[in-house]
């Protein structure tokens, strides 16, 4: 049976023995379609307690729990943690109770975001087709890869769970299949610091038994909702006739009937409809410096614009966040009449919104952004009587886009975000 | 305090003042209505801190006094009444309790103290004037629709009513914008309004106001200072606080310039635009406008959800133009014409664009075109 090995990358056509005949690991992966699969799901595991753990080795080998803050509840545990019956979600208080022993730090998102664009940089060097979920969570499609990298799929992603753990510090666990819905099953079959395939022919037989429960969308009402018509397991669904399924549960009926074989044609994309677009900037150091931060309105004012702008998309609501020193999150939104990709008028209705905030700084972190996203059919369309030189602004901001785009971003920028 | 009122007295009095009661209130006072019976009258005062409504009914009163109960609930009592009936309220001072007392009706309302109650200050008013109910109808009326809805441009929340030169000389004008249309209307200056300061009166005072405006017979007192209006008849004072901010220099908003004229019945333009603007399902929906010789298309395209297009016979003796409007604002702007004929005049089809009722110079509607 096809096998790799996970630390040497060996690929072995016919295994035997149980170690790597090349490094004598155990850690091999063996499956008859090993080489032939190519979606894949990465999951970090732990992934804040790993992040915490690499950045202090002393608490390493102790029960670690991220969490605590303003909620008071566990949000991410080490698997040290988790062998005393820890999880993720629990009340602080009865996670202690049960591992009173455990470390518990306060999250860290900052480092986390870090970590996760590393990740995500590392994985951008397989392929362009990545679709992440969190911060700690990503579909791949590696398909039509092989050549370009000179190695399987299967391969790439050892070698990429391999990277995390020695250049990054954490592990994460691979699920490896022929589409989104059973690579996510997958990562989940072997963690942590896992390798799972599901192939074409077992899949049938691998969902057979399982709940439907697995389904993702399919919470604890619906998952009542299917048990009143008899369904709890994949075989049960699986039984449905497609026309039942539809009339009975509409358009979900149709998707169910489809997972119930296996089957999800959902591509890996990262181009899911956005539901808000937004920049934001964490300074070196906290700032309450008037001057400063409306450069920096203008810049993220600027850089929202443009992604609007190239993905022909506008917002038809403003919004601002700041965080203060202390880590107070402020945040404000301003409805517009009509969506804007304009960098302008996001400028300007962020500033507005500032303002209205008041002197409340310093701040570690501003950000602006649009929401409520619709295509740009309708967007900056009607005027404003008040204020005739915006129209003029729209127009010469549409010019120097123009003008960008022919000699480059540097070609022409506003005396403002030089600030 | 011991009185008998006639329901339909009562409701009309209650009525107002619960209006101007917010709903949502953190202030329990504030949902009261404060009642003062003395001589033959019961006044029922309401206030939101920022609006004050002082309502005054005849009522047969045995013993004077004054409490406060909760607007909202003693309006819903009266409302429910049977027509006709005679209602008795009572309070004895000591229980905490207001006795409503209609037929075989009875109600206990939980009072507060009287004098917890805000009563706005007063104040000195540098001008006051009597206007006729059917002129204050009109000017607030026709330019209402206009004000602005958002916050962060608090000074467009309210109507501008001011003294300015108009058509003949100086006038009492009214004007609301919120940036994407404009009404200004004007009216025979009333003796006495001369030196009158120029006020911005919030949405809601107008909206409060216009319940005293029903009878074409009522002559309505105004008062004017920099930071309050007042309107009163003989039965209802309305005092209010007016916007402190500046309302902009409008008069640079209005084209003097635009040549091309198009003169259309203002109902059946309306009931066009409203046609064929059912095509789109989008919020903001643009509706073209496409002049041709004494002819006009209006049209809607939705690639989403269709297309529709209707044809009118106009007068326009012009070049061929193109350009699209909110049909909102177009039906707004339409809905207000009820004499003559709309008169537009066009520039560019990305230049405001202005509307009158006939040769009428004292209502000018201005309206920004959109793209399309």
């Amino acid at each position: 049976m096809p096998s790799l090995c996970r630390d040497c990358f060996l690929q072995i056509e016919s295994l035997t023995g149980r170690r790597c005949p090349a490094c004598g690991s155990p850690r091999l992966v063996s499956h008859p379609e090993l080489f032939t699969l190519s979606i894949a799901h990465m999951d970090c595991d732990a992934f804040y307690a790993s992040v915490e753990k690499r950045e202090n080795p002393a608490l390493r080998d102790r029960p670690l729990i991220v969490g605590g803050g303003t909620r008071g509840v566990v949000s991410t545990c080490c698997y040290i943690a988790r062998i005393k019956g820890v999880r993720s979600a629990m009340p602080m208080f009865q996670a202690l109770k049960l591992c009173p022993e455990a470390v518990v730090v306060k999250p860290r998102m900052e480092l986390y975001v870090e970590t996760s664009r590393a990740i995500r940089a590392l994985m951008d060097e397989l392929t362009p087709a990545i679709e992440p979920l969190s911060l700690d969570e990503a579909f791949l499609d590696l398909t039509g890869t092989e050549r370009l990298h000179r190695a399987p799929p299967a391969v790439q992603l050892a070698r990429l769970t391999k990277r995390m753990e020695t250049e990054l510090g954490v592990t994460g666990s691979i699920g490896l299949s022929h589409n989104k819905f059973l690579a996510k099953l997958a990562s989940d079959l072997d963690k942590p610091r896992g390798f799972a395939v599901i192939g074409k022919a077992e899949t049938e037989t691998f969902l057979r038994p399982k709940s439907v429960r697995l389904i993702w969308g399919v919470g604890p009402a619906a998952q009542q909702a299917l048990e009143k018509s008899g369904i709890r397991t994949f075989a049960d669904l699986a039984r449905w006739d497609r026309k039942d399924l539809a009339a009975r549960f509409g358009a979900t009926g149709e998707r169910l009937w489809h997972l119930a074989r296996g089957q999800d044609a959902r591509r890996v994309s990262s181009h899911e409809p956005l539901k808000s677009i937004s920049n934001e900037t964490t300074f070196n150091e906290d700032t309450a410096d008037p001057d400063l931060l409306d450069g920096h309105l203008w810049r993220l004012a600027e850089k929202v614009a443009d992604r609007a702008k190239a993905r022909d998309l506008a917002g038809r609501v403003v919004t601002l966040k700041l965080k203060r020193a202390d880590f107070t999150l402020i945040s404000r939104r301003h409805a517009l009449r009509d969506p804007t990709q304009i960098a302008d008028r996001i400028y300007r209705e962020a500033r507005a919104l500032f303002d209205a905030v008041g002197p409340r700084g310093p701040y570690r972190l501003i950000g602006v952004g649009l929401a409520e996203i619709t295509d740009d059919a309708q967007a900056d369309s009607s005027g404003d009587l008040l204020d005739p030189e915006a129209r003029k602004r729209a127009e010469a901001e549409r010019a120097a886009d123009a003008i960008r785009a022919r000699f480059g971003k540097q070609a022409i920028v506003k005396g403002r975000s030089l600030r | 305090m011991k009185i008998s009122i006639e329901r339909a007295a009562l409701l009309k009095a209650v009525s107002q003042a619960q209006s101007v009661v917010e709903r949502r209130n953190t202030i329990p006072i504030l949902a009261n209505v404060l009642i003062e019976a003395e001589g033959d009258t019961v006044q029922f005062r309401a206030t939101d801190l920022d609006i004050e409504v002082v309502d005054r009914a005849p009522a047969m009163v045995e013993r004077a006094g004054a409490t406060t109960v909760s607007a909202v609930t003693l309006h819903e009592i009266v409302r429910k009444l049977p027509d006709g009936a005679m209602v008795s309220l009572t309070d004895d001072g000591a229980s905490g309790r207001l006795m409503v007392d209609a037929g075989r009706s009875s109600f206990q309302l939980t009072t507060l103290p009287k004098e917890d109650f805000p009563v706005m200050a007063t104040s000195d008013y540098e001008v006051n004037f009597t206007a006729d109910a059917p002129v204050l109808r009109r000017l607030f009326d026709k330019s209402k629709f206009a004000i602005s809805t958002e916050e962060t441009r608090y000074y467009l929340n309210g109507v501008y009513m001011h003294v300015a030169d108009g058509d003949g000389g100086r006038k009492l004008r009214c004007v609301a914008t919120d940036g994407h249309r404009l009404a200004r209307i004007d009216a025979d200056l009333p003796e006495g309004a001369e030196t009158m300061p120029g006020v911005i009166v919030p949405r809601k005072t107008v909206g409060e106001l216009r319940k005293l405006l029903d009878d074409d017979e009522t002559k309505i007192a105004v008062s004017v200072s920099e930071t309050k209006v007042r309107f009163a008849t003989p039965e209802i004072t309305l005092t209010s606080k007016v916007i402190d901010g500046t309302f902009p220099d409008y008069s640079r908003v209005i084209p003097t310039g635009n040549t091309k004229v198009m003169e259309v019945d203002a109902s059946d333009f309306a009931a066009a635009v409203d046609r064929v603007s059912t095509v789109s399902s989008e919020r903001s929906r643009a509706v073209k406008l496409s002049l041709d010789q004494d002819r006009l298309v209006l049209s809607v395209n939705a690639p989403d959800s269709g297309a529709a297009e209707e044809e009118l016979g106009v007068a326009y003796d012009d070049e061929k133009l193109e350009i699209g409007f909110n049909a909102k604002y177009l039906l707004e702007i339409a809905g207000q014409v009820d004499r003559e004929n709309a008169v537009f005049r066009f520039n560019s089809s990305g230049d405001p664009t202005l509307m009158q009722e006939g040769g009428d110079g004292s209502a000018v509607y201005v309206v920004m075109p959109m793209r399309v």
